[in-house]
């Protein structure tokens, strides 16, 4: 198990910076949002990391998973929890 | 269709089916080039494409390529056609023989798990592992057999837009398909979850390297959506692309125009002067003409479009542009239809469906006619021509910095348009924003040439149709009843187009128009650049002068002063002239409230705003 305060919400990483992901709260999602994130390769253990910002207050965000790249914006983002890739 | 007809004269049908963005459209270009029907789907407005292919075994199959899916459990009309169409209940659709599953090999693990809810299906199945070109350019490498071993299906390596794989394709499809067509599935595979899990276990066990994840985009990307860089050189884009409509079309056009000219003169000079004379120069080359020398406009137009969604930059856009949206209550992925609508509004709103919050597609669909379509080049075209010097302003020329500011305005209305309805209309919550960007991609020649190929037919088509038929419409109402013996004034004032006109020109005077744009807007009704072909009818007719090879531009210039010039392309800015857009309309939202709604608040922003433009140029004294 890894400490709880090891992990924090995806949109508080730096561009660059690679963790994995530890937790989606799927229940503040509506289900198909949260069926889409699933299509679209979120899932726990899977490797992330944020590619850009946009500009004008850097909301969407750019971010890889796995070798996807897909944007959302970060009100979804802090749904997602990461925590430092191993 | 379903009965089964005897086995030497069936024709199988095969699926290409796989994620949005995996090369599936490409390998179906590549596949069976220009013998290809694009039509729609019975009930809805899902453009289905099909083609003919044939088998290394000499059988001739029919492919067609579904429509984009992450999944079968579909949350768009599109997905749903897909869905619809593997489990045979597609209606009008035969019973599928075999898919081809198309997967990115760069995108492997996402990909597979796809394959996997196909493989459950029970259906023959190949895999056609595209883009491999691209994956050995990231240092991936995939164990093809070890692959094909592990799912127990063919699996073959592609390279769509290379032609590359296509012989092995089908081979194995030929392999696949026996006499008749299997029973149709009955239920997908269950737990997403689960399957996204096995695809990521398979997925490492054939990659014998992982590479890099598409560094090559990645680096393109950091100038693209650069904070600072990213809106200028999408603006930069955009501008560029304007300006290429008006520069890199004038020549072609000259020519087109040249030759009507010819045309008419020659026929002038054989047949005698008389009735049939008239309606071809005055009314079917005067308004047909008109319209046609607009093409190249066009086809620029819709070369830039389909380069961009092409190479991916399309969703970068949408991207950049998310932020601004939201203002207004919409997502960036709106910015992708809206876009379309640039070309032409109906495909516009047709692809409003992958929008899967109903209200913003509902927002999407009432604003995309701001966007200003190809339909509206030809009328901007000829008063820009007409009342707009040609001459340069810094690096960019003055006539093609009004048309940007046109687009503008429009843009501008439609922003103002999503905010209004948004808090009325169409009030709720906004919906999440979530889009794959797919990696960079030279745009394929053959791709893009299909796809201006489409467009070009159909111009020509509602050219030699619609266009030609309102002309005639508008030639005979503008030529009867003839005027009597001495005439006191231009023959057409004595027409019933005439008279229409007058009856209308009450309406339309306050905002500065005059007798002939009110006859020219009837017609125009039908489609924006009828409004062009009539007026080119119009004054045609009405030129007294003996000289009938004047150009439109020319006769405008004498007739128009420049505030009414200058009202009237505000008033195409929003104008509701598209019967095509109103029926869309209709179909896509399955009532007749929201068309209606459409045309009476666009005709009320065109009316103030030609009245806004032409009251503040006279006070201006223009």
């Amino acid at each position: 198990m890894t400490p709880a305060i090891h992990h924090r919400p995806i949109d508080t990483l730096a561009v660059g910076e690679v963790a994995l992901i530890s937790a989606i709260d799927r229940g503040g999602l509506a289900p198909e949002t949260a069926q889409r994130l699933c299509e679209l390769g979120f899932d726990e253990g899977v490797d992330v990391e944020i590619l850009h910002r946009a500009p004008f207050g850097g909301d969407p965000i750019a971010i890889r998973v796995g070798n996807m790249v897909v944007a959302l914006r970060r009100e979804m983002a802090r749904l997602i929890d990461v925590e430092a890739a191993a | 269709m379903n009965v089964a007809a005897p086995a030497i004269l069936r024709q199988p049908v095969i699926a290409l089916v796989g994620n949005p963005n995996a090369g599936k459209t490409s390998l179906f270009n590549a596949m069976t080039g220009s013998r290809q029907k694009v039509g729609n789907y019975p009930g809805v407005t899902v453009e289905r494409k099909a083609g003919r292919i044939t088998l290394p075994d000499g059988r001739m199959c029919e492919l067609i390529d579904l429509p984009g899916t992450y999944s079968l459990d579909p949350r768009s009309p599109d997905e749903a056609v897909t869905r619809d169409a593997i489990f045979g209940r597609m209606a009008g659709e035969k019973r599928l023989d075999a898919i081809v599953a198309v997967i990115d090999a760069t995108n492997l693990r996402n990909h597979l798990r796809f394959v996997l809810e196909l493989q459950a299906l029970g259906l023959p199945l190949v895999v056609a592992l595209n883009m491999v070109d691209l994956a050995a350019r990231d240092g991936i490498t995939i164990d093809t057999a070890r692959l094909a071993a592990t799912l127990g299906v063919p699996v073959i390596e592609t390279v769509a837009v290379r032609r590359r794989g296509l012989d092995a394709l089908g081979t194995a499809l030929a392999g696949r398909i026996g006499d008749s067509p299997p029973e149709p599935p009955r239920a997908a595979a269950g737990d997403l979850k689960a399957l996204q899990k096995q695809a990521r276990i398979l997925a490492a066990s054939v990659q014998t390297a992982t590479g890099t994840a598409s560094r090559w985009s990645q680096r393109i990307d950091r100038v693209a959506l650069h904070p600072v860089a990213g809106p200028l050189l999408l603006a930069a884009v955009l501008c560029f692309m304007f300006q290429a409509v008006f520069s890199w079309a004038e020549a072609p056009m000259d020519a087109i125009e040249a030759g009507i000219t010819a045309l008419q003169a020659r026929l002038a000079a054989t047949l005698p002067d008389g009735w049939l004379l008239s309606l071809i120069n005055d009314g079917v080359l005067a308004g047909v003409g008109a319209v046609v020398v607009f093409l190249p406009q066009i086809l620029i137009l819709f070369l830039f479009i389909i380069t961009l969604e092409q190479t991916g930059y399309m969703t970068r856009a949408a991207f950049l542009m998310d932020r601004l949206m939201a203002r207004v209550g919409l997502n960036g992925r709106a910015f992708i239809p809206l876009l379309s609508s640039f070309a032409c509004a109906v495909p516009g709103i047709m692809a409003t469906r992958t929008i899967d919050s109903p209200r913003d597609r509902l927002t999407t669909i009432l604003i995309a006619p701001l966007m200003t379509c190809s339909a509206r080049l030809p009328v901007y075209a000829v008063v820009i021509g007409a009342f707009i010097p040609a001459r340069d302003v810094g690096p960019f020329g003055l006539q093609g910095l009004v048309l940007f500011a046109l687009y503008l305005a429009g843009i501008l209305g439609a922003l103002v348009a999503a905010f209004a309805l948004r808090r009325t209309v169409t009030k709720g919550a906004a919906p999440p924003f979530l889009m794959e960007m797919p990696k960079y991609q030279a745009p394929a020649l053959r791709d893009v040439a299909l796809g201006l190929y489409g467009r070009a037919k159909a111009f020509l088509t509602r050219a030699g149709t619609i266009i030609m038929a309102s002309t005639i419409v508008l030639w005979g109402l503008a030529s009867w009843p003839q005027p009597p013996a001495n005439p006191t004034k231009p023959p057409i004032e004595y027409s019933l187009a005439g008279k229409i006109g007058a009856a209308l020109e009450p309406i339309f005077a306050p905002i500065g128009f005059n007798k002939e744009i009110a006859i020219a807007l009837v017609p125009g009704m039908a489609a924006r650049e009828v409004a062009v072909s009539a007026l080119g009818t119009v004054y045609a007719l009405n030129d007294v002068s003996e000289d009938n090879a004047g150009s439109l531009i020319e006769r405008l210039r004498g007739a128009w002063p420049l505030p009414t010039a200058l009202a009237f392309l505000a008033w195409f800015v929003f104008a509701p002239q598209c019967i095509s857009t109103l029926a869309i309309t209709r179909r896509e939202t399955a009532s007749w409230r929201w068309p209606i709604f459409m045309f009476c608040y666009l005709f009320a922003a065109a009316y103030v705003a030609a009245g806004i433009t032409y009251h503040l140029a006279v006070a201006a004294g223009l």
